[in-house]
């Protein structure tokens, strides 16, 4: 029975899953998930509440990226992304896969220097990186398809996460790494910070690779789709 | 000084401005949503510093009002908002050219700057900079500086700030909110014991005495893990305290440094898989126009695969040779 008791809050991991699956908004499921846990660890209503209440503003960083929206907004409407897209287009020698890779390499870089907040989906991948991808895309000499466009765009925004992920775990002074060796220092063992981040470097390279071979792979893909659609083209006049 | 609470200050006059230009347009669930997310982060310092003083009331005053968002959540239809005509974005892009995208690149540009050089800016013997979490105040400024160049350049009304963004705010919508939801439910998660009791759980399932079953154990537990709470930074304490140190460091004598850092990038991998870490794979689906949620998770799956693989090979081989 006390064994049970002890496994009663996973209902909460239920509750997430469930919502997930059954395609609920997902912001009432994890609401309700919260409060689910909660009561089966036999918490009050009023904790409940408070602890809901005090998780949710510690973490009110995470809405710092909403502040870049007026300056993006107002470019946008002055034709920012018009404006990507038509530079990129001129840029002849400048292919999908050698953007997007160039861009991979780049945020790596920069997310183990510790530069993690410069680029990201909001400031860099909608305005910029995206429309850049879709319109080097094009230079296959047909306009991307609906469905195309979307893949091309997912795809940016896939290239962003697989850059900062791993470039950030390399970087010695914030985030993984600091949480590494303070984990250990509680457990009384000390390690240097150094002595981390280098072991995460065969993982950067990795990554680096596997993604830039399967950049190539879907500009590959995307390029013969638009020769094909460009000869169905002619065959029709 | 210019401290990270200015900038929660600067971020809930940002969603005030939206929710009163959506009364304005009797969109009520919308003007709500982002009125009721203004008040808790412009009251966040002053409930935490409550919490801390053992008063509870503005905390769960706070918690009603996350439930409250939940409920107006289902609300928050993307509708359909006026942006202005592609042929005149389309001359002003002729016109403009690369002036563009000099103030989009203020921003990286000023972050970088302040998080290299902030610490040593000191004026009449004041820093400017608050040492906590000054790259996220060096954000904050950029983004400021940003929009007044995004005006200069343009030459739009000021207003237009605050009506643009609120374009793309609502184009957000609830994903907006999303990554501080699940980061809340990711310490009501360590309050109330989940994560002991899946570590718990694994351990009951695997052959102890097996070193390779031990890595595989916490190598898909870290992905597991992350899977569930968005975030392998919530996962490895659960996993090093459940399997790590009495498993593999202690009975199977593995590298503690190797491991740590393998088994954190082993949750990267995970975090590739799911919904849960919103901000890296739902609100890009809303600021791309993206029309399935799980589109950028397919876009990446396959390369967090192969590298969840590269990583359980690297363990094996790695934290019992040193």
């Amino acid at each position: 029975m006390i064994a049970l008791l002890h496994y009663l809050p996973l209902l909460g991991v239920l509750v997430v899953v469930a919502g997930f699956a059954l395609r609920f908004n997902p912001v009432p499921v994890v609401v309700v998930a919260g409060i689910v846990s909660g009561l089966a660890a036999g918490k009050s209503v009023g904790d409940i509440l408070a602890l809901l209440g005090t998780s949710f503003v510690s973490e009110r960083a995470l809405l710092l990226y909403l502040l870049t929206l007026p300056a993006i907004g107002v470019l946008e409407r002055a034709g920012l992304r018009e404006h990507a897209r038509n530079w990129i287009a001129s840029l002849r020698s400048l292919t999908f896969p050698r953007l997007l890779i160039a861009y991979l390499g780049l945020r790596q870089i920069l997310s183990m220097l510790g530069l993690t907040g410069v680029a990201g989906q909001a400031q860099t991948v909608r305005p910029l990186l995206a429309p850049m991808a879709e319109a080097a895309a094009e230079k296959r000499g047909a306009a991307l398809s609906m469905e195309e466009r979307n893949d091309v765009r997912a795809f940016s925004a896939a290239t962003d996460n697989i850059g900062l992920f791993f470039g950030e775990d390399v970087f010695i002074a914030l985030g993984a790494v600091l949480l590494i060796q303070g984990f250990y220092a509680q457990h009384g063992i000390e390690l240097q910070p150094l002595q981390i981040a280098l072991w995460a470097l065969p993982t950067a390279i990795a990554a680096f690779v596997i993604h830039a071979i399967r950049t190539v792979l879907f500009g590959r893909r995307i390029l013969h789709s638009g020769m094909q659609a460009a000869r169905e083209g002619q065959a029709a006049d | 000084m210019l401290t990270i609470e200015q900038a929660y200050w600067l971020i809930a006059l940002f969603l005030a401005g939206a929710a009163i230009l959506n009364l304005r347009e009797r969109r009520w669930w919308h003007a709500a949503f982002w009125g009721v997310l203004a008040v808790l982060i412009a009251g966040g310092k002053f409930v935490l510093a409550a919490s801390a003083a053992h008063h509870p009331l503005p905390a769960q005053l706070a918690g009603i009002g996350v439930i409250a968002l939940a409920v107006l959540s289902p609300r928050m239809t993307r509708g359909t908002l006026s942006e202005r005509d592609t042929a005149e974005r389309e001359a002003d892009a002729l016109r403009l050219r690369h002036k563009l995208f000099g103030p989009a690149l203020l921003i990286p540009l000023v972050t970088l700057l302040v998080a290299l050089f902030g610490a040593y800016i000191v004026v009449d013997g004041v820093h400017l900079f608050d040492k906590t979490r000054m790259t996220l105040t060096g954000l904050a400024l950029a983004c400021v500086i940003a929009l007044i160049a995004a005006l200069w350049v343009t030459r739009a009304r000021p207003m237009a700030g605050l009506s643009e963004g609120r374009r793309l705010l609502d184009t957000l919508g609830w994903a907006a909110l999303l990554p501080l939801t699940l980061a809340a439910l990711g310490g009501v998660f360590a309050a109330t014991g989940v994560g002991t009791a899946i570590a718990d759980l694994v351990r009951l399932l695997i052959p102890v005495d097996n070193a390779l079953a031990c890595v595989v154990a916490f190598g898909l537990g870290m992905v597991l893990f992350t899977v569930i709470m968005g975030n392998a930074f919530a996962a490895f304490p659960v996993l090093m305290a459940g399997i790590g140190i009495p498993l593999l460091i202690h009975r199977h004598g593995a590298d503690p440094a190797i491991l740590g850092a393998l088994g954190m990038v082993t949750g990267y991998c995970g975090t590739l898989f799911t919904p849960m870490a919103a901000n890296f794979n739902i609100v890009p689906v809303a600021l791309l126009e993206l029309p399935n949620q799980s589109d950028v998770i397919r876009a990446q799956w396959k390369t967090g695969a192969l590298l969840l693989a590269v990583n359980l090979i690297l363990m094996y081989l790695l934290i019992f040779r040193f």
